[in-house]
């Protein structure tokens, strides 16, 4: 049984075939990354993945269990976590609560007991809180913990987003694009985390990336996509010199 | 300004974050116990309803200000909640049966309305909420035979184990203490993960969705604990007013009771008790400012609703956090005298929000 695996994935907008029956494989414990210029499907992918949109065919799988069809926040539930390119992160709540509210899936108490705050509810809290600072101390986010994070600059928010996919101790962590809009030392900020997150938390991860230097230092294997299809799979190195991935970056020779 | 050196995770979790909020709370609630002792007949009665409106301000602002979903119709709850008292209380029922009976039927109600909310957002949810206010209306005032129609109904004081709520101040007590039991139940859902999940459809419903929050599970729970509570409200109201009929709950007071969320401060409990005495007192005002205009302005018909209007306006554009963001500001200016500065509370503007997904 695979880990997770994606087969003959596709999805059309309207006449626009925005992802061509893709598929690929995600061993436990490896950094995948998917590269490919803009408009390749890339972050259609992840968004398939989430089942934020409905794939028109193929299928994909985790754990054994197939995933099409199933409620978006069932994703999470069975430990997928994603991150986005864009940050969507709960503007006027705390670093502390957005990180909480990746616990979500962790929620072990009843409408009723939390009402009335019994100490279940607070000894829930307590853990939650706990784990939530594993990933405070992880990420050095200590700084920022109760601020709000409308206030907080682009860098930063970046990190706290990464957190918050953390807190939610998934198998599986999909990362959009982690290192757009950073700088340089941030990017190499963020290189330091995809490797700890792999080699000390044990979680797989799925990213896009766009950024090369990012994408070679950390990746096990990488997928390249062109207008929506696979063009090339491997290593870093022997995706970088494809020669159709050349093409489809730099343009053909005709 | 006191900072607070945190060295355990149960601070985060306090009632009170200090001992200056024990002792500001505790001075209060100690006037709110002597307030029926001192103050006129009149007064006391403006304390019911300013009690009635928090518990009904609570109400909408978990929903409007916590989950992000607007609603038009909260004046259908309210009508839910003192018909049902009404006319349980007509047929003998104690209230302990009759108060938990208006907020489970209101937050039945609340369920309905909040199916067709799943699939709406902003001004449609409106509309939906709006026809919605319309419905229950027309129901209340053609259903005769069990509401009493235009002809409206008569409401007993209300009883409990045999003791009855029919002097001001044992009825102040029994809004009082409502109050401050919805409250609390409130702040311990807006630190339990319920609440979070609350916030975070509110922030990004894509992202709270990701984060494994079921979104039709907790819109729903939203409409139905807001619609409870705005239930529970309306029983009080009904006992209150002692006579309801269907012209109470028009679109009008939906409206209304709308500005006691904006006006008090979106997204924080001060703001809906701000609010509902925000609402409650400038009637009041206007009657005393009437004196000294001019005879021509002081016979408008409507006067109070244009001055509603006006000042719906101007805190939107002026003071969007409402009382509560303005008291937040008078309080840091004090706090960090001489340093506070004009900018602080300006809000950021962020320029990287992900459009595709919407």
């Amino acid at each position: 049984m695979s880990f997770f695996k994606v087969e003959d994935l596709g999805i059309s907008f309207g006449g626009v075939r925005a992802v061509d029956a893709v598929s690929f494989e995600v061993n436990q414990r490896e950094v995948y990354t998917i590269i490919g210029p803009n408009g390749a499907g890339k972050t259609t992918i992840f968004n398939l993945i989430g089942l934020l949109y409905p794939a028109s065919s193929g299928t994909i799988r985790f754990e054994g269990r197939t995933l099409n069809g199933l409620a978006p926040h069932r994703v999470s539930q069975l430990g997928i976590a994603r991150t986005f390119q864009n940050i969507e992160l709960f503007e006027h709540a705390t670093v502390l609560q957005n990180l909480l509210i990746g616990r979500h899936r962790h929620r072990a108490t009843s409408l009723w007991q939390e009402l009335l705050f019994t100490p279940a509810v607070r000894r829930a809290e307590l853990a939650q809180r706990e784990a939530v600072e594993k990933v405070i101390d992880f990420l050095e986010l200590a700084h920022y913990r109760d601020g709000l994070v409308a206030g907080l600059p682009y860098g930063v928010r970046k990190v706290i987003e990464l957190g918050r996919a953390l807190a939610t101790e998934p198998k599986l962590l999909l990362l959009d694009e982690p290192s757009s809009g950073l700088n340089p030392e941030e990017t190499n900020e963020m290189a330091f985390w995809i490797e700890d997150i792999q080699k000390e938390l044990g979680i797989t991860v799925l990213m896009v990336e766009h950024d090369m230097n990012l994408v070679s230092r950390v990746s096990d294997r990488v997928l390249a996509l062109n207008e929506g299809r696979v063009i090339a799979e491997g290593t870093p190195a022997e995706v970088q010199s494809h020669a159709a991935v050349i093409e489809a970056y730099l343009g053909g020779n005709d | 300004m006191r900072f607070i050196f945190k060295t355990d995770y149960r601070q985060d979790l306090r009632l009170f974050r200090h001992g200056g909020y024990v002792f500001w709370y505790g001075l209060l609630g100690v006037a709110l116990v002597a307030a029926p002792f001192m103050l006129s007949e009149y007064l006391i009665s403006q304390l019911h309803f300013i009690c009635i409106y928090s518990i009904v301000g609570f109400g909408l602002m978990l929903l409007v200000g916590f989950t992000g979903q607007i609603s038009l119709g909260h004046a259908a709850f309210l009508a839910v909640g003192a018909y049902t008292e009404a006319l349980l209380q007509g047929a003998g029922m104690p209230l302990w049966v009759s108060l938990p009976s208006a907020a489970l039927l209101s937050a039945a109600a609340g369920i309905i309305i909040g199916i067709p909310a799943l699939r709406l957002k902003g001004i449609y949810l409106a509309i939906a909420t709006l026809a919605f206010n319309v419905i229950v209306e027309e129901i209340i005032t053609r259903w005769e035979g069990l509401t009493g129609g235009n002809g409206g109904k008569h409401v007993k004081a209300a009883e409990l184990f045999g003791f009855t709520f029919d002097s001001d101040v044992s009825f102040y007590f029994l809004c009082l203490s409502l109050t401050v039991l919805s409250c609390l139940m409130l702040i311990n859902l807006l630190r339990s993960p319920t609440g979070r999940a609350f916030v975070a459809i509110r922030d990004s419903e894509i992202s709270a969705s990701c984060m494994g929050v079921n979104l039709a599970k907790y819109k729903t729970m939203s409409f139905a604990l807001s619609a409870a509570l705005t239930g529970v409200g309306g029983a009080l109201y009904a006992h209150k007013i002692t006579f309801i009929s269907p012209e109470q709950f028009t679109l009008l007071a939906s409206i209304e009771l709308v500005t006691i969320v904006i006006i008090g401060g979106i997204g924080s409990l001060h703001g809906a008790v701000f609010g509902a005495a925000f609402i409650i007192v400038l009637p009041q005002l206007i009657a005393v400012a009437k004196d000294y205009l001019p005879s021509g302005a002081a016979g408008i018909s409507g006067l109070q609703a244009i001055v509603f209007g006006v000042l719906l306006v101007a805190f939107i554009i002026f003071e969007p956090m409402g009382i509560y963001g303005r008291w937040l500001k008078v309080r840091t200016w004090f706090e960090l005298f001489p340093f506070y500065r004009q900018g602080m509370f300006r809000r950021q503007k962020s320029y990287m929000k992900s459009e595709r997904l919407r």
